[in-house]
């Protein structure tokens, strides 16, 4: 009785979107050079939501989606303007430790990209390097919960010593997925992390997705409408470098508001 | 708005449209053609309306395998997601407006050979009224036009109204004179029947709303009919 009392609240609470902002972006400009390619974007991106980004090539929603770890950073000709607040510190600060930070915002790429490793060494990479773990017992440990949360565990446990190059493309992602978990991240960007993948490992990622979203804040690049439609609570359309909407999901997909989302949604973008 | 790039996918959402467009002249038809055969007791008329509604119903399971292609195969979004879901409805509203015809016919055979009640003249005009708001809001939905949907569903009221009126006059009749109680029942379920194809001609104008805007109206639709509480008092 108490107990499902208590369920009906938490419910309640999560129907009346008691939301948090985890990423707050103002006025965020990029520049390639003397080219421009991102004007001025606006976004709350949700904790414990899933904010897709989606546009043509080009639109600017790689470039937003690597400012929000200064992935940018590596590149030399790259500048960006405006703020970005993550939990109120602007990670573009000079104090800012770009290490910490990108521990704290992890990646997964569009190809999965493990380290000629083993599985072990993969996921136990980023602990290592951050000096998470103190000893052998408790970085398996956080090795086993990392593959568990990217639902590979059962599948790998019996070879952590194989080359993780050596697993299926679906499975080499979520072991990505298991090493970017493993330094325990708040957010996780996500460029088009299923475009090389076929539908039943795309939808093992998608669950996982889903699951993921009750512990960390997750932000994906996406070219599959249906995808976005799918993983996200909140989708943002970008179009030569501006962001022109963003809603939730379910409206997005059924009734956009700016004609410009319509098109290219819908397959009429010239 | 633009084409699609992909202009198959055009020509996929243009058949949803035909065949709503076939299935809508269809149940206009059919509805007259009940309307006259009741009117002119003209029973083989009559048997033709019976026999021709297999082809609305045709034509609605054509729908239902063409909408259903189009969401497997296209995954439409936004506007055209509307306009899948919206036909696969619609398709289903004038297959239940044409089994309502097929009904009037039925029933206007039997009608056919008791004497002529007065009251068939109001059932008339009340089919006049429905017709109309069949050709409009089927217009309406051809054309994606919000305010001529609109315009349908307000003449319900009026629907509504005549079909109220036309409830107690039929009972009047049955009290005044009761050899007529057969006949007059059936009169009865035929306004009752034109009574719900105003309705779903409410329901296809709702449609259309969605359709064009993605909500549906905002505003409570007038309920008019009041039959269900009508009670002629004996003398």
């Amino acid at each position: 009785m108490n107990d499902s009392a208590t369920n009906e609240t938490q419910a309640g609470t999560d129907a009346a979107g008691d939301e948090k902002v985890k990423l707050l972006s103002r006025g965020v400009k990029v520049f390639y050079g003397d080219k421009q390619a991102l004007f001025d974007v606006d976004l709350d991106i949700n904790e414990n939501e899933v904010t897709a980004l989606i546009g043509p090539s080009g639109c600017g929603k790689s470039t937003y989606l690597r400012s929000l770890n200064r992935m940018n950073d590596t590149i030399d000709i790259c500048r960006v303007e405006g703020d970005i607040i993550l939990d109120g510190d602007n990670i573009y600060d000079k104090a800012v430790d770009v290490v910490h930070l990108r521990a704290r915002v992890g990646m997964v790429f569009q190809k999965p990209n493990p380290f000629p490793k083993s599985i072990y060494d993969n996921v136990a990479y980023g602990p290592r390097i951050h000096g998470i773990a103190t000893g052998k017992e408790e970085l398996d440990g956080i090795v086993q919960t990392a593959l568990e949360k990217a639902g590979l565990w059962t599948e790998v446990k019996d070879r952590l010593d194989a080359p993780g190059t050596g697993l299926s493309g679906g499975q080499q992602q979520r072991l990505c997925i298991a090493r970017a978990v493993a330094v325990s991240p708040e957010v996780i960007l996500m460029d088009e992390p299923c475009s090389a993948l076929d539908p039943i490992a795309t939808a093992k990622i998608e669950e996982l997705i889903d699951e993921l979203r009750e512990n960390f804040t997750i932000v994906i690049v996406t070219h599959s409408m249906q995808q976005a439609a799918r993983v996200s609570q909140k989708t943002a359309f970008f179009h030569l470098g501006y962001l022109v909407e963003v809603d939730e999901t379910e409206k997005m997909f059924t009734n956009p508001s700016d004609e410009r989302t319509q098109g290219y949604i819908t397959g009429r973008f010239g | 708005m633009n084409e699609h790039i992909v202009k198959s996918f055009d020509e996929d959402l243009k058949k949803l449209d035909n065949i709503i467009a076939e299935m809508g002249g269809m149940a206009e038809v059919q509805l007259a053609d009940a309307i006259e055969a009741l009117i002119k007791r003209d029973t083989d008329l009559a048997d033709q309306v019976i026999t021709s509604d297999k082809k609305i119903d045709i034509l609605e399971h054509e729908m239902d395998g063409q909408a259903t292609a189009t969401l497997a195969l296209r995954q439409p979004l936004a506007d055209d997601l509307r306009v899948t879901i919206t036909a696969l409805r619609t398709a289903s509203l004038i297959e239940r407006i044409g089994d309502y015809a097929k009904n009037i016919a039925k029933r206007s055979v039997v009608l056919a050979q008791s004497p002529p009640l007065g009251p068939t003249k109001s059932i008339g005009r009340m089919a006049a009224l429905v017709q109309g708001m069949i050709k409009d809001v089927l217009d309406a939905y051809m054309t994606r036009d919000v305010e001529k949907a609109a315009a349908v569903r307000a003449r319900d009221a009026d629907a509504d109204l005549l079909h109220t009126s036309l409830f107690r006059e039929i009972l009047t009749y049955m009290m005044e004179d009761p050899r007529t109680i057969t006949s007059c029942t059936h009169l009865l379920f035929v306004a009752k029947n034109l009574e719900r194809i105003g309705d779903h001609a409410t329901n296809v104008a709702e449609n259309v709303h969605y359709l064009v805007t993605g909500d549906l109206p905002a505003d409570e639709r007038e309920k008019s009919d009041a039959s269900s509480f009508t009670l002629v008092e004996t003398e």
